[in-house]
């Protein structure tokens, strides 16, 4: 499809936000994010459930609409067509084909159950690139074995330990070769002892310069593998920064109440 | 137990328990009642001179009645199709962000569900009435073809249009439940793996669905099964209406009756085991291990080993067990 994706060209963002407003009905959830997101980054967003941290998420591949503001991906705008000074919305085959680049992983996996695990992995390439089988089922098992699930390939998610059907969902937008992966809290619904095993697959990934938007409350993985960090509370970005300074030494009485908790 | 050292492991297993069973004296109390009244009912039935047997014999093998399953068994596979095929697409419609779509989806289902059955039978049969020649051609313009409207619809079809749109309405409800069960989380994973609308529906939401749209599915098949009979009022003759004929002229109705009953009894039962496996089908997935077949059940109960009830609802959610 787009052969045009140039490698780390450092010339734009891979994610910008200006004030992006997102209400439902009379309740305004994100009030006016200004943020960036360079390519190569791991970015991480934190703050209290509520703060609209997800919603932010799920703005970016258009899971929910964007109220207010301009957000755009890697130069192009999300959900809409500038023309002039009019905004036209996409249709749901061009929303579609945006999704292709753009990964996501979300708090509860959300794996087929009805598919193995190599099956869910296969699906999107088949379906959606029109792959061949045989070369989607070659890479599958390659990504099954990258996230160390090569032997679960036939399992059922039901089968599957939490961080295992997480990894899983990791090697599922990867298989559609994303240029940018979006985590919701990709470590929040699991048992303590299996949050390890996602974070290596994701510092993995960090380390091959994947530009990764990361939701979490794990602020030891947010200290050692994120470039950058944001705390939003009440629906804007009340602090930003290297997360080492951030989430060491807060300047906000906000930040600094929550960290506290959290830390 | 005399030491409180947690680290030492005892030695060996404790022995199992070997207890008495509670007993259950209302168990062995009612089987007695039942069998008291099993074997009076069989007394009346064997002993009654209405019952005749010789007829039932001969009834059962009677070609009309043969001819009369076959009948049964084409209008319920030919309408059940068209209400399974009518009902995903009417439920795809009512679910539709297209509020014409959706309303068209409604006014159908609140027609077609609102009013009897034998009604639209019987309307089907009587179209010819309404419009005598049914045409094809440009709306309010020249026609290009046209043909008298019951050479188009003979009473075959008339039964299939009046069973199949009315079934079409019921499977839209069971269909759309279905598809509102499977967790959103599903479409917008789907969603975000940038696949279609209709190919997320067909790949992912409607397979999930399905473990909810099949029992109710097989209810249906079993009730079409007899409503059916219904199709007499068109003069259509399936396995009902040739038994009709057949006491309407002999009077012996109930050694009739207890014939056909027994074919339709068999024709549920299969339908009962088909449903079954089906069933087990789309559990795939849902269940960490298949239940056990009629077959396999059997087999353990012979070999002595513990049966594990029908339906195990392991049916686990997104939350990490340690299974492995």
């Amino acid at each position: 499809m787009s052969d045009l994706i140039k490698p780390q060209d450092t010339a734009h963002p891979m994610v910008r936000s200006e004030a992006v407003h997102k209400s439902y009905g009379l309740v305004e959830v994100l009030k006016g994010i200004d943020l960036e997101v360079k390519q190569g980054e791991v970015f991480c967003l934190v703050g209290p459930s509520g703060s609209g941290k997800s919603t932010f998420l799920r703005c970016i591949n258009h899971l929910e609409k964007v109220n207010g503001g301009r957000l755009y991906v890697d130069g192009e705008l999300v959900g809409y067509r500038e023309k002039g000074d009019r905004l036209y919305e996409l249709k749901d085959r061009e929303v579609a084909l945006k999704r292709r680049d753009i990964g996501m992983v979300f708090q509860r996996f959300n794996l087929f159950p009805h598919m193995t695990a190599l099956e869910n992995v296969v699906e999107a390439p088949v379906q959606v690139k029109k792959e061949s089988k045989s070369d989607a089922r070659e890479r599958g098992m390659q990504l099954l074995e990258r996230v160390g699930l090569a032997e679960k390939a036939k399992s059922y998610p039901a089968q599957l330990s939490g961080g295992q059907q997480q990894r899983v969902a990791i090697a599922r937008a990867l298989a559609m070769k994303p240029k940018l992966m979006l985590f919701d809290e990709p470590t929040s619904a699991l048992d303590p002892e299996l949050v390890g095993e996602v974070l290596d697959v994701m510092r993995g990934l960090a380390e091959e310069g994947m530009t990764m938007i990361v939701v979490t409350h794990e602020m030891g993985f947010a200290r050692e593998v994120g470039d950058a960090l944001v705390f939003m509370d009440g629906g804007v970005v009340v602090e930003s920064g290297h997360p080492r300074e951030v989430l060491t030494n807060p300047q906000h009485e906000r930040t600094r109440a929550f960290l506290s908790k959290v830390l | 137990m005399n030491e409180t050292d947690q680290g030492s492991v005892k030695p060996g297993r404790p022995e199992a328990i070997k207890a008495v069973p509670v007993r259950h004296p209302g168990r062995w109390a009612g089987v007695a009642v039942i069998a008291v009244l099993a074997a009076m009912l069989g007394h009346a039935i064997a002993t009654n001179p209405a019952i005749n047997w010789t007829v039932i014999g001969d009834t059962l093998t009677n070609p009309t009645i043969i001819h009369g399953i076959w009948v049964t068994l084409e209008l319920t596979a030919l309408s059940m199709l068209m209400g399974v095929v009518g009902g995903v697409l009417l439920a795809i419609m009512r679910l539709s962000a297209n509020p014409v779509l959706s309303a068209t989806a409604w006014v159908y289902i609140w027609i077609f569900r609102g009013t009897p059955v034998l009604v639209q039978l019987v309307f089907w049969n009587s179209i010819g009435a309404l419009w005598p020649k049914l045409s094809i051609g440009i709306p309010f313009g020249p026609e290009f073809w046209s043909e008298n409207s019951n050479t188009l619809i003979p009473v075959f079809t008339a039964a299939l249009l009046g069973l199949g749109l009315n079934e079409a309405a019921y499977m839209a409800e069971i269909v759309r439940a279905g598809i509102q069960s499977v967790d959103e989380g599903q479409t917008e994973a789907a969603h975000a793996l940038g696949m279609s609308r209709a190919a997320t529906m067909r790949r992912i939401v409607l397979p999930q669905a399905m473990r909810v749209i099949i029992p109710p599915t097989g209810n249906e098949t079993i009730s079409m099964l007899k409503t059916t009979s219904l199709v007499q009022v068109i003069a259509l003759v399936e396995l009902f209406t040739a038994g009709h004929d057949i006491y309407a002229r002999t009077f012996q109705t109930i050694p009739v009756l207890i014939a056909v009953s027994m074919y339709y009894l068999l024709m549920t039962s299969i339908l009962t085991v088909g449903q079954y496996y089906i069933e087990r089908h789309y559990a795939r997935g849902a269940n960490r291990t298949l239940p056990p077949t009629p077959i396999e059940r059997l087999a353990r109960l012979f070999r002595g080993k513990p049966v594990p009830p029908a339906k195990s609802d392991v049916v686990t959610g997104a939350e990490g067990g340690g299974h492995v």
